[in-house]
Formats: C-alpha cells, structure tokens, sequence
C-alpha cells in the first residue's frame, strides 16, 4: 500500500519531537521532563519508520524508550524531589550554553544552505522485509571498525561504573 | 478491497480481538482462582453461576460499584494516567498477533489479526517493553513507601529480564529469517517423518533451551509468581497498586492477565508453531481447526502459569537479579551463538 498524508505525518512526529524536548528542559519536576524525553524517542522512532528503517525504529524504541528511560526514570524515583525542587540551581552555565546551542544552530543553517545537493528530496521506498538484514550487513561489513569501537567504549564505560560503585572488588 | 471495506474490515477486527482477548482476560482469573482452588484442596468460586462461571461478570460489577478512591498525597495526573498506560500497551499488542490463516468472509480476504506488520515481533517487543511505565509511574505517583519500593523492583525485574527475553528469540529469528510473526508460523509447517511435527523447538538446532529461557523470563515479564516481587503481600501489602482501588486496580489486573496472553500467544507462535496442526474435514471445520489448536496452545500456556503460581514458592530479591543476569542471560547468549554456528557450518 502506498504512503498516506506524508507531509502530515511528519510535520505532527517533527512537533511532538521538539515539542517534547523544549518540555524535557522547561518542566522543574525531573520525572516530567524523563515523561516528556520518552514521548520525544517515541516521535523520532515515527519519523525513522517514515525513513524506511523500521528495524531502527523498532530498536530505538525496545533500547531508549523501552529501556535505559526506564532506568533514568528509575534513578530519578529515588532522588527526593520536593527538596530538590526547592534548592537553588547552582549550575549557572547558561551563557556558555546560549553560545554553544547558537554555534551548533548556525551550522546546521549552513549545512542546509551550501549542502542542499546531501539531502535527497525524495526517498526510495526500500523492501521492509530485508532492511534488517541491510543493517547488519553495513554494520559487519564496511563498518566494522566503527562498530567494534563503538562496543568496546561501552565496555569502558561499563568497567568504569562497576569500579565506581563497588567499594571492593 | 476500497476504503470503506478496509475501514468496515479494521473495526469489525479490532472489535473482535478487544472482546475476545477481554473475555479471554476474564476467564483467565476465573480459571485461576478454580484451579489454585483445586491445588490448594478448596472449591474456588462456586456461587455465581454453574462451577461459579458467572463469577467473572460479577467481579466487574463490584468492581465499577466500588469506590473510586483517589488519596490526597498523590501527584494526580500521573496516578490516574499510570493504569491506563499499562492497559492500553497490554491491549495494544494483541493488535499484531495472528491467531490463525487467512480467511474469507462475504468476498473479502483477511488474515486472522488486525493488522500485518512485516515488523511484528520487534514491534510486539517494543509495545510491551513500554508497559512497564504504567507499573514504575503507578508506584512512584502513589507516594507511598510500599508503592515506590514495588515501582522500583518492577522497572529494575522487567529491563533486567527483557534482555533474556530478548535474546532467547534470537535463535527462532536465526532459523526462521524474518521478523514478521506469519513467515515464522508458516516456517513451522509439515512434519518429519510424519510425526514428529516441524516446530522450532524440534528442528536443528533444537531451540528448547531458548524456549525455557523465554518461559522463564516471560514469567518475570509478566510478574506472576514464583517472581512477582514488585507486589509481594508478604513485604510490600501489594506493591505498586497499594493505593488503587476499584476500577483503576482492576485496570491494572486485567493489565497483567492480558500480558499473560499475549506471553502466551507469542510462545505458541515462535516455538510451537503456531496455528499448525491436523486439519481435516469440511470446508468450515478446516477453517476453524487452526485457531482451535492455536487456542488450545494458548490455553496450555495459561493453565501452566496457574499450575507453576500454585507450586512454586516466591524467590527473594538478590536471588531474583542474580538468577537473571548471572544464569539466564550467558545461557541465551551461549545459544544464539550455537544456533548461529550450526546455521553458518550448515550453509
């Protein structure tokens, strides 16, 4: 069956993803904002399907949404929150974080201005049924360098908190 | 097939599939309360009904009749939102499993399920990897020490034993190729022999030790007993639903029991092929076979919930985490490695 009201679907799954992440920053209640970041996820799992990628769409959404926010969410639980709430933000960095979004923004504008010829206008409709076995391929194919590095970072990271939160090992 | 029998086709389904798999939610507690009746050398509801049958219809009335009690101290968005998070992604599911072939009715051709995703399965993982929300959101929201304390085992028990879950069905995936649920049914087709039947539990390599994984960590997913910690009466009065009453509790019971199922139906799908059985006389009695063997599987699945909930005591906590991670989890990743062997020496 062909695509429906493409326009409209993305432009609703674009509004809800920022729409969802100006709410991640706004809410002063940190279990709002983790509400918001996973309904955010959930959008953006949207607009991978709208890409042809279900099989990333299907990942971002058992891993990030499905997942590691439960365990953020899980954290945040245990943090006492009406005492949190009513201490004083002492991470003043906002200048620097003005700056920085304000660089970030401006590349991006000239990406889209010079690189107009990067983005296709009009996507291929591509066999739903192989994608996965597309992604594999990439991934262990010209990509496993990245790949393997990437894997190994997290088994860094993982050592690390081990190390961190056991007092004796 | 236009738009107006496609829709005409949808609803009439997902009407279907709600009543049925609600029915089904009903019966299942019924069927529960007789059978642990039975294990335990009482009667189980006999009252309402023949064998009590119209126990469940009168269950739903106290249920609504009761007082909806919402208490101060809540955060009040997030508690009545919590129930119906884990209803509507426990209902959602069921949306994407067939519960047989194709059919014929009045000259349109449909499958048995409301919808045929190629995706199926990562879907079905993904919707049921979010319902827990409901059960952490309940128990945090409630702000009740036992309610938080259920809330947090939930989330840490269910991601912890999602990742075996997971894992265990890699080795169907392997031999089956395709994440749609239809193609791994109709992959399980046939015997050997002529009699032992070609489900994936029989083939080579066997997936039995995937299929206990999955049993096991299906019970974790679910909460049912011997690991239903997040609402252990014993320690935690009843966990992340201490303070719900009447019909946003039973949300969340009816919750539980349709994970049950559609556990259950997942289960029958990718290990035990299926819909697939004898078929044999007229054309209707072949038509209406498959989803009677399919439901038969289904049911055997249920009634050995209940048989295991009635035997087995209730694990503790660290014991819980380690059986998980330390068991559970090498032991998936040791058989995808040989299902992935066996198939690349294969070919």
């Amino acid at each position: 069956m062909a695509p429906v009201a493409t326009p409209f679907f993305f432009y609703l799954l674009s509004l809800l993803t920022l729409g969802s992440a100006f709410l991640v920053i706004t809410r002063r209640n940190p279990v709002h904002s983790a509400l918001a970041l996973i309904l955010g996820l959930l959008a953006q799992a949207g607009l991978y399907l709208m890409l042809y990628a279900p099989f990333v769409a299907g990942v971002q959404i058992i891993l990030y949404a499905g997942g590691i926010m439960v365990l953020f969410l899980f954290v945040i639980m245990l943090v006492n929150l009406e005492r949190a709430q009513r201490e004083e933000q002492f991470n003043k960095q906002w200048l620097v974080g003005i700056l920085a979004a304000c660089a970030l923004g401006a590349l991006f504008v000239f990406v889209f201005w010079k690189g107009s010829g990067l983005f296709p206008t009009s996507l291929e409709p591509m066999a739903e049924a192989s994608n996965t076995q597309q992604v594999a391929e990439l991934l262990y194919g010209p990509y496993m360098f990245a790949f393997e590095i990437a894997s190994l970072l997290l088994l860094v990271a993982m050592i690390g908190a081990v190390v961190m939160a056991k007092k004796r090992i | 097939m236009n738009i107006t029998q496609f829709i005409l086709v949808a609803v009439v389904k997902i009407v279907l599939a709600i009543w049925l798999l609600l029915t089904a939610v009903a019966y299942t507690v019924w069927l529960e309360r007789k059978l642990v009746g039975h294990i335990q050398n009482r009667w189980g509801p006999t009252r309402v009904g023949p064998f009590g049958l119209l126990q469940p219809l009168a269950d739903g009335m106290k249920f609504i009749f009761k007082e909806d009690l919402t208490p101060p101290h809540v955060n009040k968005p997030l508690y009545i939102a919590a129930p119906m998070i884990s209803l509507v992604f426990a209902l959602t599911s069921i949306a994407l499993i067939p519960v047989g072939g194709w059919v014929r009715v009045a000259g349109v051709n449909t499958p048995l399920e409301i919808t045929e995703v190629n995706m199926g399965l990562l879907i079905i993982l993904g919707i049921t990897s979010l319902g827990v929300y409901g059960v952490a959101l309940a128990g945090w929201s409630s702000n009740s020490k036992y309610s938080l304390l259920g809330g947090l085992r939930a989330s840490a028990q269910m991601v912890s034993y999602e990742v075996a879950l997971g894992l265990s069905l890699v080795g169907v995936l392997i031999l089956a190729g395709s994440f749609n649920l239809r193609e791994i049914v109709d992959a399980q087709s046939g015997t050997f022999w002529g009699v032992i039947p070609r489900w994936y539990i029989f083939r080579w390599p066997p997936q039995i030790v995937g299929f206990l994984i999955y049993l096991t960590a299906a019970y974790a997913e679910t909460n049912r007993l011997p690991f239903d910690l997040p609402e252990a009466e014993t320690e935690l009065v009843a966990g992340y639903h201490t303070e719900y009453s009447s019909m946003k509790f039973a949300m969340f019971f009816m919750a539980e029991y349709a994970n049950m199922i559609t556990v259950a139906c997942l289960a029958s799908l990718l290990f035990l092929g299926g819909w697939h059985g004898p078929v044999a006389g007229p054309a209707i009695v072949r038509a209406v076979l498959p989803v009677f063997w399919f439901g038969l599987r289904v049911f055997g699945f249920l009634f050995l919930y209940i048989w295991v909930r009635g035997t087995l005591p209730r694990f503790r906590y660290d014991q819980l985490m380690a059986f998980g991670w330390k068991f559970l989890l090498p032991l998936a990743i040791a058989n995808v490695i040989v299902t992935a062997l066996i198939v690349a020496l294969r070919s």
